[in-house]
C-alpha cells in the first residue's frame, strides 16, 4: 500500500493506453530520480501487458475497468492521490515522451514557487527541441494567441501533459478535470479559481515506441473541441462570478477548504490506524 | 396533401405502436419512451385534425399546411435529440465516475489483499 509519508507526498502519475515497451523505462527512469515517491501507473484498459510490464518494474497499478480516454484516466488518478492525502502529483506520459530526469525540477518548481501548477515546457527556454508534429506546432501557436488573453500572461507550451500539481489543484482536479485533450482547459480552469502556475524548462524526446492519437485529420477536431471546452470553462465561471454574491462565494470556498481539510485528517487518521 | 396527410398518420400509429411494443419488451424504459410517444401523438393529431394544422401554418407563417407538419416533425424530433442528449451526457458522466471509482476501489483491495 503507497503511503504518502513514505513517499515524502510524491506521487507519479502515469497514464498509459497500451504502453508495454515503453512503460517499464518510464517507471525505472522515475525510480531513479525520485526513489521515495511513489508510482502509480493509471492503465487505461490496455489490451496488451502494459499491467503487467508495470508491476515487474516496481510501480503500482491502477487498473480501469473500461477505456475513459486521457482526460478519464488521469482523473482517476488524481481522484486516488488525493484521497490518499498525497501533496503533489507529477504526470508523466507512459509513451517516453517526458524525460524523467526533468521530474526533480517539477517538483522543486512546486515546492519553491508555492504555485499551484508546475508545467514542463519544450519552448520555456532554448531547449533544442524538434519532436513536435507539424500539426501539433500549428495548433500551439493558436492556442498561445488564444490563451494569452485569458491567462492574462503567456504560456509556452500549452499542450504539454508533462505536469505537476500541488494539493490546491489537486483537489480542483480530483473533483472536475476535462475528458478530452484536457492540458489546456486545465489552465483555463486553474485560472479561473485565481490559481498560479509556471513553467519549467524540459526535454521533450520522441515516443519510443507506437504514434501519437493526434494525427493532421484529428487537429481541426482537437482545436475546435479545445476552443469550445475553453470558451464554456469561462461562461461557466464568469456566470458564478455574476450571479453569487461575493460574501456567499467566499464562505463557499471557506467550507469547501475545511472539507479538503477534515478529509484529509480523517484520511491521516484512518491511515495511524492502520500502522 | 391528403396523402401526405395518411402517410403521416400511418407513420405516427407505426412509431407508436413500435415504441408501446418495445417499453412491453422491456427495450425501452418506460420514462425514455415518454418523448417518442408524445412525438406520435402531436403528430397523429396534427395529421388528423386539418383545421389545427392550418392555424398552426398560419402561426408559423407557412403557406402550405404540409410544409408545416414538416417543419413541425423536424421540430418535434429535435427536441426529443437533443432530450436523448442530454440523457447520454449524464450517462456517460455517472458512468466515468463509476468506472474510477470501481478502479479506485479494486486498487484498495488489492493493497489490502498484498498486506495480509
Amino acid at each position: 500500500m503507497i503511503d504518502p509519508q513514505q513517499a515524502d507526498g510524491v506521487f507519479v502519475l502515469i497514464p498509459a493506453l497500451n504502453e508495454e515497451a515503453s512503460v517499464g523505462e518510464v517507471i525505472r527512469g522515475v525510480r531513479a530520480v525520485l526513489p521515495q515517491a511513489a508510482i502509480v501507473v493509471a492503465d487505461d484498459s490496455s489490451t496488451d501487458a502494459t499491467r503487467s510490464v508495470a508491476l515487474a518494474a516496481g510501480a503500482e497499478v491502477l487498473s480501469l475497468p473500461f477505456h475513459l480516454g486521457l482526460g478519464g484516466c488521469v482523473q482517476a488518478g488524481y481522484r486516488l492521490a488525493f484521497e490518499l492525502g498525497f501533496e503533489y502529483v507529477i504526470r508523466v506520459d507512459g509513451d517516453g515522451q517526458h524525460d524523467p530526469r526533468d521530474v526533480p525540477r517539477i517538483l522543486d518548481a512546486l515546492r519553491t514557487t508555492g504555485c499551484q501548477m508546475a508545467i514542463g515546457s519544450r519552448f520555456c527556454e532554448d531547449n533544442g527541441n524538434g519532436h513536435t508534429s507539424a500539426p501539433r506546432a500549428i495548433g500551439i501557436v493558436i492556442f498561445r494567441l488564444l490563451l494569452r488573453p485569458i491567462l492574462g500572461r503567456s504560456v509556452h507550451d500549452p499542450t504539454s501533459g508533462f505536469v505537476g500539481v500541488n494539493r490546491e489543484a489537486l483537489e480542483v482536479f480530483s473533483r472536475s478535470f476535462p475528458l478530452e485533450y484536457p492540458e489546456i482547459e486545465a489552465l483555463v480552469v486553474l485560472q479561473r479559481r485565481r490559481f498560479q502556475f509556471v513553467e519549467v524548462p524540459c526535454r521533450m524526446r520522441p515516443r519510443l515506441t507506437g504514434r501519437s492519437t493526434i494525427t493532421a485529420p484529428k487537429s481541426l477536431y482537437y482545436i475546435i473541441h479545445v476552443l469550445l471546452g475553453v470558451f464554456v470553462n469561462i461562461l461557466k465561471f464568469e456566470r458564478r462570478r455574476w450571479f453569487r454574491p461575493k460574501k456567499a462565494s467566499a464562505q463557499a470556498q471557506a467550507v469547501v477548504r475545511d472539507e479538503s481539510r477534515k478529509a484529509s485528517e480523517e484520511q491521516a487518521g484512518v491511515r495511524a490506524k492502520g500502522n | 396533401m391528403d396523402r401526405l396527410l395518411n402517410v403521416m398518420t400511418l407513420l405516427s400509429i407505426g412509431l407508436f405502436v413500435l415504441v408501446l411494443a418495445s417499453v412491453r419488451r422491456a427495450h425501452i424504459r418506460v420514462e425514455y419512451s415518454v418523448s417518442w410517444l408524445g412525438a406520435a401523438i402531436v403528430l397523429l393529431v396534427l395529421s388528423r385534425s386539418r383545421s389545427l394544422l392550418e392555424w398552426v401554418a398560419t402561426l408559423l407563417g407557412v403557406r402550405s399546411a404540409p410544409l408545416a407538419l414538416i417543419m413541425l416533425a423536424l421540430c418535434v424530433f429535435l427536441v426529443v435529440f437533443y432530450r436523448f442528449s442530454v440523457i447520454i451526457s449524464s450517462l456517460k458522466d455517472a458512468n466515468i465516475a463509476l468506472t474510477q471509482r470501481v478502479a479506485i476501489l479494486e486498487f484498495h483491495l488489492q493493497a489490502m489483499h498484498e498486506r495480509r
